[in-house]
């Protein structure tokens, strides 16, 4: 049974739907990372589960218990916040009290479990910090101690690393991960970085404008996108447009031989998602044809063990991925070929005109 | 860190013009009042004497102190709950209150004083009549602004939302956040707030006397035209012990918690 269930939740601001019909459940000690570009309604959805918003319709629901309307101070949610949620006046150690004191907790109890939780996010040696005395990354560490301090049915967590720096977010991301799986409580994380939410989670929700588009395990997020738009948004992808044909698909009067196209109605409009590591690049010799687009590398983005090339020529855009010591033999100008292969590309029914998903919208570094 | 001398050197002209500018009329003062009632000569302490032997300068003193006190503590309960509910809740309300607060600073003293009288004319004995209720009443209002614009200083410093949620979810009521979490954090501001206030109401001379009460300004006015160099006297005894009530205010002030509380946390 769900632990943690949202139930057709809608919240509208002015004329703007922030959430138009979130479904979520959620069994007990799952991860789950709500993600997607600024505006996409997951922050809305979070602050609907700790309280501090109340949706227009829906219910939320934890162990069987309808808590829509139940106060925030009264839910046991633990939270940590995007930054500067410590309390200034108060010690690390102070801090992490806090929720016990309100609780009434005997005193040496109290203490002990400062003490714990001080020691399980590392932080065992600055307990008399104050928090202008702690690092970015020092002050996270206190705050999710401090939601853990109180043994919250629920752990809640809005963009806790965005104001980290990236070595700083990767290690903490792993020790929330980490402390998550020990104590078996059952989360929610917010997040705009697919590395993020695919790297912790048990499960992945991507959102857009007040919508799931697909939820799912990380791996199957990655792997089988189930609309244009989480194709788009997840890992990088490379979108052909085209039409069901005999064997394959007809891209710009190009026949691509397509394994996925097997069994699907000839005349289907589709699009061909191909991810970059999986398109195959040679020197070119000849002007391509069949699954062979013949175009320029335009651009090199050293990425580290791979180099991305984006390769455009005659009704040919398209990037991949390639090994860095072999795109040394490829540099900027080199006329290419890039083979699409017939087994490695996914299709999707193409129902409307694509999404044109605006700039801002895309998860950051793409 | 890397140590910082105290005071910068190109600094130093300033700073000792500043202290010209204030030290030569309190020492001019203290000369003034170290010369005879009776001779006009230096020197003696007959004038310090006199005033502290006056029944009517310790009396109108404490009924002036306790006044200030009485407005800090009004203001302070008025203002810094519904501050924190402004910036909480109802933040397009804080342009209309910060409007309000320049209404005592825009309309004359005399103005509000007869505005007052009138108003509360008829009102009963313990209110009109006694000091702690219509002079209270007024130095509330005169302090508005002061107190306003110290304690939104101090609530702006502050994250007042994330702060306030963090303190739910961990189970406390907004009573207890407001106590335990928002007021610490803005300490300086309140204390801020209420030197201004001490300082007005120790100084207010036009309501007092038009609502004819004794209070201490009334006293040093009356001494004033009556009385030459024991004036000089009692302007300085005025002024230290205005700073002394300041400096205590600080200590009590400062005295629990730790400089957490005056630092604001790094942004």
């Amino acid at each position: 049974m769900a632990f943690l269930e949202l139930q057709n939740l809608h919240r509208d601001f002015g004329t703007v739907k922030a959430l138009d019909g979130i479904e979520i459940k959620l069994g007990e000690g799952e991860f789950l990372s709500l993600l997607g570009p600024s505006g996409c309604g997951k922050t809305t959805a979070l602050r609907i589960v700790a309280g501090f918003d109340r949706p227009d319709e829906g219910r939320v629901v934890v162990d069987g218990r309808d808590v829509t309307h139940v106060s925030p101070n009264k839910r046991d949610m633990g939270m940590v916040f995007q930054a500067y949620s410590l309390f200034p006046n108060m010690t690390a150690a102070q801090n992490v009290e806090y929720g016990l004191r309100i609780r009434r907790q005997d005193k040496s109890a109290r203490r002990k479990r400062v003490d714990d939780l001080l020691e399980l996010v590392g932080l065992g040696n600055a307990g008399n910090r104050y928090p202008h005395q702690l690092s970015g990354g020092m002050q996270q560490r206190v705050a999710l101690a401090r939601a853990l301090a109180i043994e919250p049915r629920v752990l809640l967590l809005d963009e806790p690393l965005s104001a980290l720096d990236a070595k700083v977010r990767v290690q903490l991301r792993e020790e929330i991960r980490r402390i998550q799986l020990e104590l078996g409580i059952t989360t929610l994380y917010v997040t705009h970085d697919q590395e993020e939410a695919l790297s912790v989670s048990d499960h992945v929700a991507v959102m857009y404008r007040g919508r799931i588009e697909q939820m799912g395990s990380p791996a199957e997020m990655y792997s089988a996108p189930g609309t244009p738009f989480v194709a788009e948004f997840i890992g990088t992808m490379n979108r052909l447009e085209g039409t069901v044909v005999e064997g394959g698909v007809d891209h710009g009067g190009r026949r691509l031989t397509i394994a996925a196209a097997g069994d699907r109605p000839r005349g289907q409009r589709v699009l061909v998602l191909v991810r970059p590591e999986s398109v195959e690049v040679t020197q070119a010799n000849g002007s391509g044809g069949g699954n062979t687009l013949v175009g320029d590398v335009v651009t090199q983005t050293f990425l580290g063990p791979v180099t991305r090339l984006k390769i455009v020529g005659d009704g040919v855009d398209v990037i991949a991925d390639v090994p860095t010591q072999k795109a040394l033999a490829l540099p900027v100008g080199t006329r290419v070929a890039a083979t699409v292969p017939a087994d490695g590309a996914q299709l999707l029914e193409l129902k409307e005109d694509l999404p044109v998903v605006a700039e801002e919208e895309l998860p950051a570094g793409r | 860190m890397k140590p910082r001398r105290f005071i910068a050197p190109s600094a130093l002209p300033w700073l000792l013009l500043a202290a010209i500018y204030f030290l030569v009329p309190l020492i001019a003062t203290l000369l003034f009042s170290l010369k005879s009632n009776q001779t006009g000569k230096c020197c003696t302490v007959a004038n310090y004497s006199w005033v502290i032997h006056n029944g009517d300068f310790w009396h109108t003193l404490k009924i002036s102190f306790l006044l200030a006190l009485e407005t800090i503590v009004i203001s302070l309960l008025l203002f810094v709950p519904t501050i924190y509910w402004v910036h909480l809740k109802l933040p397009k309300l804080r342009p209309v209150i910060a409007f309000l607060a320049l209404i005592p600073f825009v309309v004359p003293p005399i103005v509000m004083v007869v505005g007052l009288l009138r108003f509360f004319k008829g009102s009963p004995d313990w209110f009109y009549a006694k000091p702690w209720g219509f002079l209270a009443g007024a130095y509330v209002i005169l302090a508005f602004p002061y107190m306003f614009f110290s304690l939104d200083a101090g609530f702006r410093s502050i994250d007042v939302h994330t702060l306030t949620e963090a303190s739910q979810s961990l189970g406390a009521r907004w009573t207890t956040t407001l106590v335990k979490v928002i007021l610490p954090n803005i300490r300086a501001a309140a204390l801020a707030g209420s030197f201004l206030t001490l300082a007005i109401v120790m100084g207010e001379f036009t309501i007092a006397n038009l609502a004819a009460f004794k209070t201490f300004p009334i006293f040093i006015q009356l001494v004033n035209e009556t009385q030459g160099f024991p004036a000089g006297a009692l302007t300085l005894l005025s002024f230290g012990i205005t700073w002394a009530a300041m400096l205590s205010l600080l200590l009590v002030g400062r005295k629990r918690g730790a400089r957490g509380a005056i630092v604001p946390a790094t942004r």
